[in-house]
């Protein structure tokens, strides 16, 4: 078989629906039950929210990888190497090289000062209630664009594993994944997710390693005749070259750097990131958790990118292309091109474990934050306890658990890593500013954070509507209309710098001065970990 | 729970203006300051350099530099390993730098009114 592109049969994959279906709901028993076993202690928020601060660095790196390497990593760029060749690389990059902005920057100094939400730092030393609801505003809308992209993808890896092409069918299954997800998260919180996640990325870590070592030994462990094969079977020399699918024209060009502008800063700004930062007892174990993350993801995009050229070289960009599910195919055919029905079903029941965990992550950020940041404490002033506050949230899980399964509905069929791009230009736009100078600028007001934030988070929206992604264009979301003013399809070169600067405007023309004390306290508690709340015992 | 962010703590009662106008803790401020900063921005540049060298210098990313790995490809690889460097370089530094004149000046904070337990021992009362 070595070097012999033979042809993978597409039709053959409905053969093995059984299978992928068998190997998928045995994943789904495995977690229920270590989510039942890891729910019985969930007693209090901290539990419920923060796993009890129980986690340690490692756990919780490991769990920062399954939240982080989402359907779009794993399908979305492998498929845009096998296609587009070197410039699906640059999205690995992006993604991975944002983690130092996390680590620098973030992690630690969130750690100590928050408790269970990205508003608990931001409003620390600012006015509470405009501040809160403005965190609480922009972390669902980026856990909402997420979601989309995550239950888009479960809609386009069922049609090729499965076999079920019909909307119907699609739907149904979205329906599926959406109710099993609301479960774990009901019955788990964030320590059952987090359970969840950490199992899905050593099942994802391994299976991607099985498959690189395989394509890499077919080539005799040399991976400049893997790039020769793929130029081979591409026919073309430009895969292994930048400026394949963002070279062609200026204005492609532009979006290239702002799409890379959008991925180093939104990962840092990403809520259900910055979430998973308080599952752990101290700063120092938030620092080992990005450091395991870096590791691990950074390997994975390695093996990304052995994957994607190795799917170009074996399965071929034609026969990619037009199976169902396209460009999202190329890592669940390659693995039928290598190890049959077999490591098909493995990979893809993985995948589905992906979108799964990474869903359920999603919603308990977005639950999290309603209950904590808009109920607790802006309806019910500071008067709910804490028994109300996360009955609350469970009831903000089912709510948004049913929106997630009609988004997906819905977004069935668009481009999957490319949603995630814009969930990372909104994160970007609307918090990254925010949390920068709040940690680090003694004279941040209110007004500051106000207007970089609803001004980030607006301006991006807009400029999305506007632009080619939801009309106008071939793949557009909406065909027949035409209202693409902005000639980007990624926002993040004009909303992030927008959003910078409206911090700074924002707070040099405000008269009030913000609480000094609170900004010291602020300060020494975020780079010492003074009365930073540590691990809950039971 | 509710509307303060923070739950009555270890730290409830310190005057941290106090402390944050102390040598000490201006060292730490100082000390974590300047390894991130000039660090960010070194390698957010090293990110953009090689962005915008995919983006406009097609043919030098593309000159061939043994079989068909190309410059292109190299640079690309240098920034995991430039992310890799970064990451241990940081732990390392936080591990001898910071990390112990965090310690110092949280167990002053906290050691002085709370015992082991956590039980108030001294200090003013809120």
């Amino acid at each position: 078989m070595i070097g012999i592109a033979t042809a993978v049969d597409v039709a053959a994959l409905k053969d093995s629906t059984l299978l992928n279906m068998g190997i998928f709901g045995l994943f789904v028993a495995v977690t229920m039950v270590i989510v039942f076993r890891a729910s019985r202690n969930n007693k209090t928020a901290a539990d419920y929210y923060a796993a009890g601060r129980s986690f340690t660095g490692s756990q919780n790196g490991t769990a920062i990888a399954g939240d982080y390497l989402s359907a779009a990593s794993f399908l979305g760029i492998t498929g845009a190497i096998a296609v587009n060749g070197y410039d699906g690389f640059m999205y690995s990059i992006g993604f991975l090289v944002a983690w130092l902005v996390a680590l620098l920057l973030v992690a630690e100094l969130l750690r100590n000062t928050g408790k269970f939400t990205m508003a608990d730092v931001l409003s620390f030393r600012l006015q509470q209630r405009p501040v809160r609801i403005a965190a609480a505003i922009s972390t669902l809308a980026v856990c909402f664009f997420y979601l989309l992209a995550q239950m888009a993808g479960a809609g386009s890896l069922v049609s090729l594993l499965l076999g079920i092409s019909d909307w119907g069918g699609q739907a149904l299954v979205i329906i599926v994944v959406g109710g099993l997800m609301i479960m774990y998260v009901l019955i788990g919180g964030m320590k059952g997710t987090t359970w969840v996640q950490i199992i899905k990325a050593v099942l994802l870590i391994a299976g991607a390693a099985v498959m690189t070592l395989w394509v890499l030994a077919i080539y005799g462990f040399n991976l400049s005749s893997l790039l020769g094969a793929a130029v081979e079977t591409a026919n073309n020399p430009a895969v292994l070259n930048p400026g394949l699918q963002y070279g062609k024209t200026e204005t492609s060009k532009l979006d290239f750097m702002s799409l890379g502008l959008a991925l180093v800063l939104g990962t840092a700004a990403l809520p259900h990131v910055l979430m998973r930062f308080y599952t752990v007892p101290t700063a120092k174990e938030a620092r080992k958790s990005v450091v395991w993350a870096i590791w691990l993801i950074g390997l994975f995009y390695l093996f990304t990118l052995v994957l994607g050229y190795g799917a170009a070289a074996l399965v071929g960009s034609e026969t990619i292309r037009t199976a169902p599910g396209g460009v999202n195919a190329a890592a669940p055919l390659l693995a039928f091109y290598l190890g049959g029905p077999l490591l098909l079903g493995f990979i893809s029941a993985v995948a589905f474990a992906t979108i799964l965990a990474v869903v359920a992550g999603l919603t308990i950020t977005a639950a999290a934050s309603f209950a904590h940041d808009i109920y607790a404490s802006v309806i019910s002033k500071g008067k709910a306890d804490a028994d109300t506050e996360v009955k609350v949230a469970r009831r903000t899980v089912v709510v948004i658990g049913i929106l997630a399964i009609l988004g997906g509905i819905l977004a069935n069929g668009q481009n999957v890593a490319f949603l995630v791009a814009l969930a990372f230009a909104v994160a970007a736009s609307a918090n990254l500013p925010t949390i920068v100078y709040s940690l680090f600028w003694r004279k941040f007001t209110t007004q500051g954070a106000v207007w970089s934030m609803y001004g980030g988070l607006g301006a991006a929206i807009v400029l999305i509507i506007f632009s080619p992604v939801v009309s106008g264009g071939a793949t557009s979301m909406i065909k027949d209309a035409n209202f693409a003013l902005f000639p980007l399809s990624n926002p993040g070169i004009v909303s992030i710098p927008l959003a910078f600067f409206l911090g700074w405007l924002g707070t040099v023309t405000d008269k009030k001065r913000e609480d000094t004390a609170k900004q010291a306290e602020m300060e020494v508690r975020s780079l010492t970990g003074v009365g930073a709340e540590k691990a809950v015992n039971h | 729970m509710g509307n303060d962010a923070h739950t009555p703590d270890a730290a409830a009662s310190v005057d941290f203006e106090q402390v944050q106008s102390t040598q000490q803790f201006q060292e730490l401020r100082k000390r974590h300051r300047s390894f991130v900063f000039p660090m960010a921005v070194a390698f957010l540049l090293w990110y953009f350099a090689y962005v915008l060298l995919a983006d406009y210098a097609v043919g030098f990313m593309s000159t061939k530099v043994w079989g068909n790995i190309n410059v292109g490809l190299i640079l690309g690889l240098l920034q995991f390993v430039s992310t890799f460097a970064i990451t241990s370089w940081y732990v390392s530094y936080s591990n001898r730098r910071l990390d112990p004149i965090a310690a110092e000046i949280r167990d002053e904070i906290e050691g002085h009114e709370f015992d082991k337990d956590g039980n108030r021992v001294g200090g003013v009362n809120k």
